[in-house]
């Protein structure tokens, strides 16, 4: 049995063809080619395949692609607008918030939603935001100040 | 990572999903799937079919109703802990709400999803014993309501019937409770999660009730300890010996890599001395 | 110095990464491509009494089902380690089993399907008996008499011994110590957990017969090498082997796995491109582990503190086969560190590799050099506690002085430079550790526990001299290649034999190239991780990418120097020592007279029109260097950490950690400082939460990351990072590794806070990882009850 699932992937909404059991993270990157979402864990604890649906962080590995169906989903390549980096992508840049890349999209997609909620976030508030997302590089330490950073330019 | 072949079908009220898994065989019902599609894509759980809830309108709300607080099944945990009336209403739930998963769990979790999944290690059951909530549920015989005390039966096994569905929990509104939980560094579910309530009378306590999930297959109430602390002050000296019963309520405590049965209860002395003393600060 | 090298310049890496542009393994897709997925087993250890693959093959999508004969039948060649001590004894380890599994994860079957989820439903659907056979689990448990043998032929589990050190200098210190302290200890297993998981792709051109493979590797090269000749068995002219953006490796990506013979095999028997992706439970019970020693040790000293003998026994576990460098971790990269920064004249230590029911062991991020670090430093600090002795006085008492290097230690190596005692000072005022200090005591007054950590680290980084490397076991070497091709236009490509998986090598080995060359960043390009563009290389493992392939670059960048300066001088009708090199600007020009020179765009563009060159001279402008590095280099670390283990709940909270390091000269600091960082949170991890559990029937307990605690972000509170330079003598930037440090450090500094924290309870040792339970034990055992 296949259902048909339409989405908004990055502001283009389009139609899929799907099996009810095909996870978000697998249309994102099989079936639109954006494979920037990555897959870093099988049992939703690692956060590198976090997207905004419909505004929200979700992790993309622990939605049905039928559950979305009707949904917004941006990804990390839809995250910046027509004028550049969106400014938590800026940030992580500046502060080499990243090493291998891997976790990146899913920590700048949960640092939109953190900062979000609370654009003062501090030191403290941003590294219990990053509760559902690991990072075996970096240690944290670069990306907790890109966010704190990103949240004092924003506001 | 790739959950095995099942049947979809979106229910669109609640007694279309009842009917439909009055008629599909091995059918599970899926609301923010955040319990269900883990199990999934290990392929511990492999239904036949998935009943979706999670558009039914109206079962997402959350209200005040008198002294109680309404949350519907489909409320996320993201949207009971902020919200105004449960903060201004009962503090402890939007506290045990906020301590669930992470971000990303929390903005797709539902209330409904975690109380029907009961697992050991979940925020919510404790809260819910403590508080005295009422699950109500829909099904094949109509609504019925449920005090949580009956609606923990064992692990992962509730007083629901497979053809049942939760629509809403109500709550009793308390301003005196407190949920702390004892995080596992790997899953983030609750080693220990302890819920207390407190309500004063006068200088003395004059009810007291302590949920506890993590240290058994189902969340518990320590009824002894909550009973210690009645009747008196809640000043250090009797928070200690009222936790120090706490025990009393532990059949088989459950172990795993992290922590034995016996630290857990350990634990669970430890966090219902601080959740009462928080407890007992807030309710005046 | 010039202009970029010593400063933070930003990654150029950076964009891809951000915008979700990365080119990792798991994104490549062809229109018809298979996807393979692996049946594992599920037993420890068992033999095979049926296979039956019928129901998985009938699947609609299915696209074929082998078996380990299917493998062995079609010319796959077992995988061989490439590292042997004397008399090792390797067991055979084929790419998939045919009659016997010998840990948790082991291959049985292959499928590959139209689409994962249909792989994943075959691979469910092949039908597997297993006779169970006993198991054994335990490093030094495997050699006990009656032991379960995970190979018939392999005599005690023993798969070698190896030792090293001055017995007689050692026995004699004992004979004549005035304290000796002891300790066994279990430096626990540990699973790497990049949050990349391994992958592989490859496609098969029938009418070339050409394969490509991408990989999720470090060493692209090495990988080739042994697909061609013992794997897979494709020449090295028709393999190409691509390793593209890499998602963390930290050791685990060096090594040649079964699926790198298994997807390109699947390709060319199938016809059609194949792709495999881990999941990450698949990841967590077949990616190498690492540590997982258990070790008997005694320090010797003088009454007034002089260490003077270390004696170490140590039954370092090696899992089920021997991965690719297995043998190399708990000998010449363990054994040799057992000095430390100190002076003792007798050290001696011996290491009995043994084989288990368990997934192999080989490098994860230190190497040895952790499991060294974590063992010397606790027994300095029960040293210190036995001499009523502050621990970093004793430290800085023991500690090699300056004027001693290069310093000879009794175990091989030759440190190159170091200023430890200046480490330990500037940690010390950096931590205000005697503030610190009265705080504690403060804090106990109060009854709380309060602990605060010291140690002094070593590190043997960039290996290595490739004739020491020979003979110490290794079957290849580790000099490293670089090639600095500068084209028409002045652009210049930079290929090397390193690979980047989260170092940025892109920026910092264009750093080095355009200073080296005098221009600008922007027209430096770095190019890694494929055989079919770089020549040769080693890859990145060891720390070593800087020192060793940052090494070749400069090499090759003189050489370019020199062609450029002798055309220079021609085309300014001078004699070659009349011009110069202005290595600021590139441009060439006749001494003293800098406006009247030649860009070294123009002479870049020279070399390639040959119109008019130096008599004799080739074209063109492109030069290969191999650089052997004569010695490891040896950065050391002074690192501080300030706890408090909570009296209750016995959490530990870290309150502040600094960190001051020498690696040698800094090409990048801001990019230092962040693989500090980094390493410094693994480190606390095996602290505090990780651990790699098996039952004893071999059932890994930590197979998915609901078990197996990664930090998070709340683990530490911050790190505060300093570092001074000692500059490495002998490689031409004066860098030493960087990538391991943190992590050598931090795992004794907060073991050390965390004991001393509770040594008011007369607590003295607790195993890894110091989790709340273990603490309570711990603590009760003291007789403290809680």
């Amino acid at each position: 049995m296949r259902h048909r699932v339409c989405l908004t992937v990055n502001g283009k909404a389009e139609e899929f063809d799907v099996e009810p059991r095909l996870l978000l993270c697998h249309l994102l990157r099989a079936y639109v080619g954006l494979t920037g979402t990555n897959i870093g864990c099988d049992t939703s604890q690692c956060g590198s395949c976090t997207v905004l649906m419909d505004g929200k962080a979700v992790k993309s590995c622990t939605v049905l692609a039928v559950q979305a169906d009707g949904s917004e989903v941006t990804t990390i390549e839809g995250l910046a607008g027509a004028d550049g980096l969106h400014s938590v992508q800026q940030s992580f840049w500046d502060n080499h918030g990243l090493q291998c890349g891997f976790c990146t999209p899913g920590m700048i997609m949960t640092a939109v939603e953190i900062l979000d909620r609370n654009p003062d976030a501090s030191d403290a508030d941003v590294r219990h935001g990053l509760e559902g997302n690991i990072c075996r590089c970096t240690g944290y330490e670069n990306i907790v100040k890109s966010i704190v950073a990103a949240g004092a330019r924003q506001s | 990572m790739f959950p095995s072949q099942f049947d979809y079908h979106r229910a669109a009220s609640v007694a279309e999903a009842v009917e439909l898994l009055s008629s599909l065989p091995d059918a599970k019902l899926v609301a923010g799937g955040h319990s269900l599609i883990p199990a999934m894509k290990l392929r511990a759980a492999q239904p036949s079919a998935l009943v979706d809830i999670g558009r039914i309108p109206g079962l997402s709300d959350v209200s005040r109703d008198g002294d109680s607080l309404v949350i519907g099944a489909l409320a996320t945990h993201a949207a009971v802990a902020d919200s105004a009336a449960v903060r201004g209403g009962c503090p402890m739930l939007a506290e045990t709400a906020a301590a669930i998963g992470d971000i990303q769990v929390r903005n797709r979790g539902t209330i409904g999803g975690s109380l029907a999944h009961a697992d050991p290690g979940a925020d919510y059951p404790a809260a819910m014993l403590a508080l005295g909530a009422e699950v109500t549920a829909v099904g094949a015989g109509g609504e019925r309501t449920i005090a949580a005390s009956d609606f923990f039966v064992d692990i992962l096994t509730t007083a629901l019937a497979d053809n049942e569905v939760i629509t809403s929990v109500r709550v009793p509104c308390a301003a005196g409770g407190a949920y702390l939980k004892h995080r596992h560094p790997a899953s983030s579910y609750a080693v220990v999660g302890v819920a207390a309530c407190v309500g004063m009378d006068g200088g003395n306590v004059g009810s007291c009730a302590i949920g506890i999930n993590g240290v058994t297959g189902k969340a518990v109430l320590a009824d002894a300890a909550a009973a210690a602390l009645c009747g008196g002050p809640a000043d250090a000296d009797r928070i200690a010996a009222a936790a120090a019963r706490v025990g009393d309520a532990f059949d088989e405590p459950l172990g795993d890599l992290y922590a034995s049965g016996e630290f857990r209860a350990h634990l669970a002395g430890v966090y219902t001395k601080r959740a009462l003393a928080l407890a007992a600060e807030r309710a005046g | 110095m010039g202009r970029y090298v010593g400063t933070s310049v930003k990654r150029v890496e950076d964009p891809r990464f951000i915008q979700g542009k990365g080119r990792y393994v798991a994104n490549i897709q062809f229109p018809d491509m298979v996807y393979v997925a692996i049946k594992r087993s599920p037993e420890a250890h068992a033999r095979i009494t049926r296979i039956d693959t019928s129901a998985a093959a009938a699947m609609d999508g299915v696209v074929a089902v082998f078996t380990g004969q299917d493998f062995k039948d079609g010319g796959c060649g077992s995988l061989p380690c490439g590292w042997l001590v004397p008399d090792t004894k390797v067991p055979d380890r084929p790419i998939v089993v045919t009659d016997r599994v010998c840990h948790v994860g082991d291959s049985v079957a292959v499928v590959a399907a139209r689409t994962p989820y249909i792989a994943a439903d075959a691979v469910e659907a092949i039908e597997v008996d297993y006779e169970p056979l006993p198991t054994v689990v335990d490093a030094r448990g495997a050699m006990d008499e009656g032991a379960p043998l995970v190979h018939a032929e392999i005599e005690d589990n023993v798969s070698y011994h190896w030792a090293l050190g001055d017995q007689e200098a050692c026995d004699k210190a004992f004979a004549e110590a005035d304290e000796v302290v002891e300790v066994e200890l279990v430096n626990q297993r540990l699973i790497p957990t990049a949050m990349e998981p391994r992958a592989a792709a490859a496609q098969w051109d029938a009418a070339s017969e050409e394969m490509t493979v991408w990989t999720t590797s470090q060493n692209p090269h090495p990988i080739r090498l042994l697909l061609s000749a013992f794997t897979l068995g494709i020449p090295e002219s028709k393999l190409r082997v691509i390793s593209p953006d890499v998602g963390g490796g930290f050791g685990s990506k060096i090594f040649h796995y079964p699926e790198e013979v298994i997807v390109p095999w699947v390709a060319r028997e199938v016809g059609r491109p194949a792709r495999w992706v881990a999941t990450r439970t698949e990841s967590q019970m077949t990616d190498s582990q690492g540590r997982d020693h258990v070790t008997v040790a005694k320090l010797a000293m003088t009454s007034d503190g002089a260490f003077t003998g270390l004696d170490v026994e140590t039954w370092a576990n090696q899992g089920a086969y021997l991965s690719t460098f297995a043998p190399l971790i708990p000998t010449a990269l363990y054994i040799t560190l057992l000095s430390g920064n100190y002076k003792m004249p007798g050290v001696f230590g011996k290491v009995h590799g043994t084989l288990t029911n368990t997934v192999p062991v080989d490098a994860y991020r230190g190497a040895g050099r952790p499991e060294a670090a974590y063992l010397v430093e606790r027994l300095v600090d029960l040293a210190a506690t036995r001499l009523g002795r502050d621990p970093l006085d004793l430290r800085r008492q023991n500690a090699i002085p300056k004027e001693d290097f290069p310093y000879q230690t009794p175990v091989a190596f030759l440190y190159d430079s170091g200023d430890y005692d200046r480490l330990m000072t500037t940690a010390a005022d950096r931590a205000d550790y005697a503030g610190m200090r009265q705080a504690q005591a403060e804090a106990r007054a109060e009854g709380k526990l309060r602990g605060v950590g010291v140690v002094c680290c070593i590190e043997a980084s960039g290996p290595a001299p490739s004739a020491v490397a020979g003979s110490l076991g290794s079957a290849v070497g580790f000099w490293e290649s670089g090639e600095v091709r500068v084209h028409p236009t002045g652009q210049v490509s930079v290929f090397t034999g390193s690979h980047a998986h989260g170092q940025g090598h892109e920026t910092t080995l264009a750093q080095v190239v355009a200073d080296e060359l005098g221009v600008p960043i922007e027209s430096v390009e770095v190019v890694h991780g494929d055989t079919g563009r770089v020549n040769f290389g080693m890859g990145t493992y060891g720390s070593r990418s800087a020192c060793v392939g940052g090494s070749a670059l400069v090499r090759s960048a003189e050489k370019v120097r020199a062609k450029v300066l002798r055309i220079g001088a021609h085309l300014l009708e001078a004699a070659e020592e009349d011009v110069v090199y202005d290595r600021d600007t590139g441009r060439v020009h006749v001494k003293g007279s800098p406006d009247s020179g030649k860009d070294f765009g123009e002479l870049a563009f020279a070399a390639y029109t040959a119109h008019n060159l130096p008599e004799g001279m080739e074209p063109g402008l492109d030069f290969v260097s191999f650089y052997d590095p004569a010695n490891f280099t040896f950065p050391a670390s002074s690192h501080i950490c300030e706890v408090e283990v909570c009296s209750d709940t016995w959490e530990v909270r870290i309150l502040r950690y600094v960190a001051v390091d020498d690696v040698g000269k800094v090409i990048n600091p801001m990019i230092v400082e962040g693989q500090l960082q980094g390493g410094i949170v693994q480190g606390v991890g095996q602290a505090l939460t990780e651990i790699g559990a098996y039952s004893d029937d071999g059932q890994l307990l930590s197979g998915t990351l609901l078990e197996y605690a990664v930090p998070r972000a709340d683990l530490l509170p911050g790190i505060e990072v300093d570092r001074i330079e000692t500059p490495s003598p002998h490689n031409p930037l004066g860098v030493k590794g960087a990538g391991e440090m943190g992590t050598i450090a931090a795992t004794p500094v907060v073991a050390n806070a965390v004991l001393d924290a509770l040594a008011p309870l007369g607590v003295t040792h607790i195993e890894l990882p110091l989790t709340p339970e273990r603490i309570w034990r711990a603590v009760q055992a003291a007789g403290n009850g809680a």
